[in-house]
């Protein structure tokens, strides 16, 4: 038994580049205006960071979504805009931590690499993400694994499938939690997850620190399929190609994504495991 | 043997150039002529000098698009023939000194070729873009590139229409060539996309260097797909996107797209069919850094070009 989510989130433009989630906000807020319906769970839907959006870049200072640490919610005198703004969402929507924070918050993001519908939560025990997590595969055309990671989409574009899919999952999940609050019980299972083991960079020059190989055309598009040892991963300029050197057969993720070449990241790890959840219920009748 | 009477002749084109970086996150060129800058080896031949330069070194360093303005539409006249001073945006003066160094635009002292390379998120392969139809040694040379790239295939898209035509980087030269290789998003390198790019220059410059040494290129057509139309996203009073590009348009640059085929897709799933009288070749659909230039994707009309034998003129 575990309590109703009395209060639920639904976030886009956290990267005011990733254009399915600012779009499927922008139509909430606009539908919300319109009609005078009451939805049956309380959804607030928040863009995150307008000044972002309103200029179609990731950020304008720093990430707003490495912004949510402790250490930047709790200082006093921000001035960069996305760690005031950090500090207005913790209001909005926290405080982090605290009991008065909402239940649930969906953030919606794409991705230029090629995985699909991803949901990305933070815990294995999770019951509530990953039991939302089984509803969607179960229903949605693009199940992969709670922000809601969509693509490949380009950033600074919208392709409508990519929409279509989006605002399918944000439904399915706001459908679960309309059942989940209603009582409803939700048979235990289990979920595969992939859990980050390391990040992989781009190979560079020792002098200059210049990119000097790109992803293997093998490797590129192919998030999720076995990593084996050997396997191809980049194609140096030069014609080479450079090859896993890991022991263990890891699943490739965020392939090729272009927000990650500052982060000096060109692709994820992870291994794959089946986590057992529980059945579960609300307790509210 | 060609008729002497229809061959066009034309000087030896004894400087070239490659611009990589005119929109800082198009990866492709930016890493092409990073590597040339540091390597020559690559694009030397005999007979013309060949110079790979970086045009806009900031956005490139940014990795956006631009800094002030598009760099790639700077190059009017107004521009070029402004006094330089502190309160120019910072392409502006960037053109000035591009045209400086590989111009002045119109004038017999400009480079005689230069290649402009650029990504698109749209999904249109390999794509050369031409801005005259009547340049015969252009043609010539895209006619060569598609020839040995196949079966490989490249297009080649004709921009002279009057008011959708604008002041390229490349047009400073006396024969300017734009290629454009995609689908690639903003600020990603790959693989397969770098080295359609870098195939396309090695030919483009084998070509030269033919042309240099004395060969004759026989009279030939070139099929190309004219600028026909701009399309803007469907908007709202407030100037917001009300639509997007259908999914069965979305990726078909220069399938042909037929009146009543479906174009749009609203958010809540209604079908906006293409309304225009005839069919039209689309292509730069979904270009993201169009949005802002009002453009969801260009029209074009399928033409059959004729060109003139081409030679040098010997000294």
């Amino acid at each position: 038994m575990l309590p109703a989510l009395s209060r639920v989130a639904v976030c886009g433009g956290t990267h005011g580049n990733e254009l399915s989630g600012v779009y499927l906000v922008h139509e909430r807020l606009k539908r919300r205006k319109k009609s005078q319906v009451m939805e049956p769970v309380a959804v607030v839907t928040v863009m995150s960071n307008p000044r972002a959006v309103q200029r179609c870049v990731r950020y304008t200072e720093t990430d707003l979504n490495r912004c949510f640490t402790h250490a930047i919610l709790s200082a006093s005198e921000q001035t960069s805009y996305e760690l005031v703004r950090s500090q207005e969402l913790n209001s909005l929507l926290g405080p982090k931590g605290s009991a008065e924070a909402m239940d649930l918050i969906c953030d919606l993001h794409n991705t230029t690499a090629n995985m699909g519908l991803c949901l990305i939560t933070y815990s294995d025990s999770d019951w509530i993400c990953l039991h939302i997590c089984k509803y969607l595969q179960a229903r949605a055309q693009h199940p992969r694994t709670d922000a809601m990671e969509i693509g490949p989409q380009p950033h600074g574009l919208i392709r409508a499938n990519i929409f279509m899919a989006m605002q399918e999952a944000v439904q399915l999940l706001l459908d679960w939690v309309r059942l989940f609050n209603s009582g409803a019980q939700f048979e235990g299972g289990s979920v595969d997850v992939y859990t980050l083991v390391k990040n992989i960079d781009y190979p560079r020059d020792p002098h200059t620190h210049t990119i000097i190989a790109a992803v293997h055309p093998d490797l590129q598009d192919r998030d999720f399929c076995l990593l084996h040892p050997g396997d191809p991963m980049f194609l140096s300029f030069s014609g080479e190609t450079l090859r896993y050197k890991g022991k263990e057969p890891l699943y490739p993720f965020f392939i090729n994504e272009s927000a990650y070449y500052e982060k000096a990241v060109a692709l994820s790890l992870a291994r794959r495991r089946k986590v057992e959840i529980p059945a579960i219920r609300s307790s509210r009748m | 043997m060609s008729s002497r009477v229809n061959a066009s002749y034309f000087p030896q084109a004894e400087r070239v150039a490659i611009f990589g970086g005119t929109h800082g996150n198009e990866m492709s060129g930016v890493t092409l002529v990073n590597m040339w800058i540091k390597n020559r080896a690559e694009i030397e031949r005999s007979g013309v000098a060949v110079r790979a330069f970086i045009t806009n070194p900031r956005a490139v360093e940014k990795c956006s698009r631009y800094i002030d303005t598009d760099l790639n539409r700077a190059f009017t006249p107004e521009n070029l023939s402004t006094a330089s001073g502190d309160g120019l945006p910072y392409e502006v003066q960037r053109a000035k000194e591009v045209n400086q160094i590989f111009g002045p635009k119109g004038s017999p002292d400009a480079y005689d070729v230069i290649f402009d390379l650029h990504n698109t998120t749209s999904n249109m392969g390999s794509t050369l873009i031409l801005e005259s139809s009547t340049d015969y040694f252009n043609l010539q040379m895209v006619h060569y590139i598609k020839k040995a790239i196949a079966p490989e295939s490249c297009m080649v898209l004709l921009n002279e229409h009057p008011h959708l035509k604008y002041a390229t980087t490349r047009s400073v030269a006396k024969h300017p060539v734009g290629l454009e290789v995609g689908p690639q998003p903003q600020g990603v390198l790959r693989s397969n996309i770098f080295e359609s790019m870098r195939a396309i220059m090695k030919h483009a410059l084998d070509f030269i260097e033919l042309f240099n040494s004395g060969v004759e290129f026989p009279a030939c057509s070139v099929e190309v797909f004219r600028v026909h139309e701009r399309v803007d996203y469907p908007r709202d009073t407030n100037g917001n996107i009300t639509a997007m590009v259908h999914p069965h348009l979305q990726d078909c640059d220069w399938e042909p797209l037929n009146p009543g085929d479906p174009m749009f897709q609203t958010f809540d799933g209604r079908t906006i069919p293409y309304e225009g009288a005839s069919p039209v070749y689309p292509t730069f659909i979904n270009e993201a850094a169009y949005y802002e230039k009002q453009q969801a994707c260009i029209t074009t009309r399928r033409e059959t070009l004729a060109a003139n034998a081409i030679r040098k003129i010997s000294k």
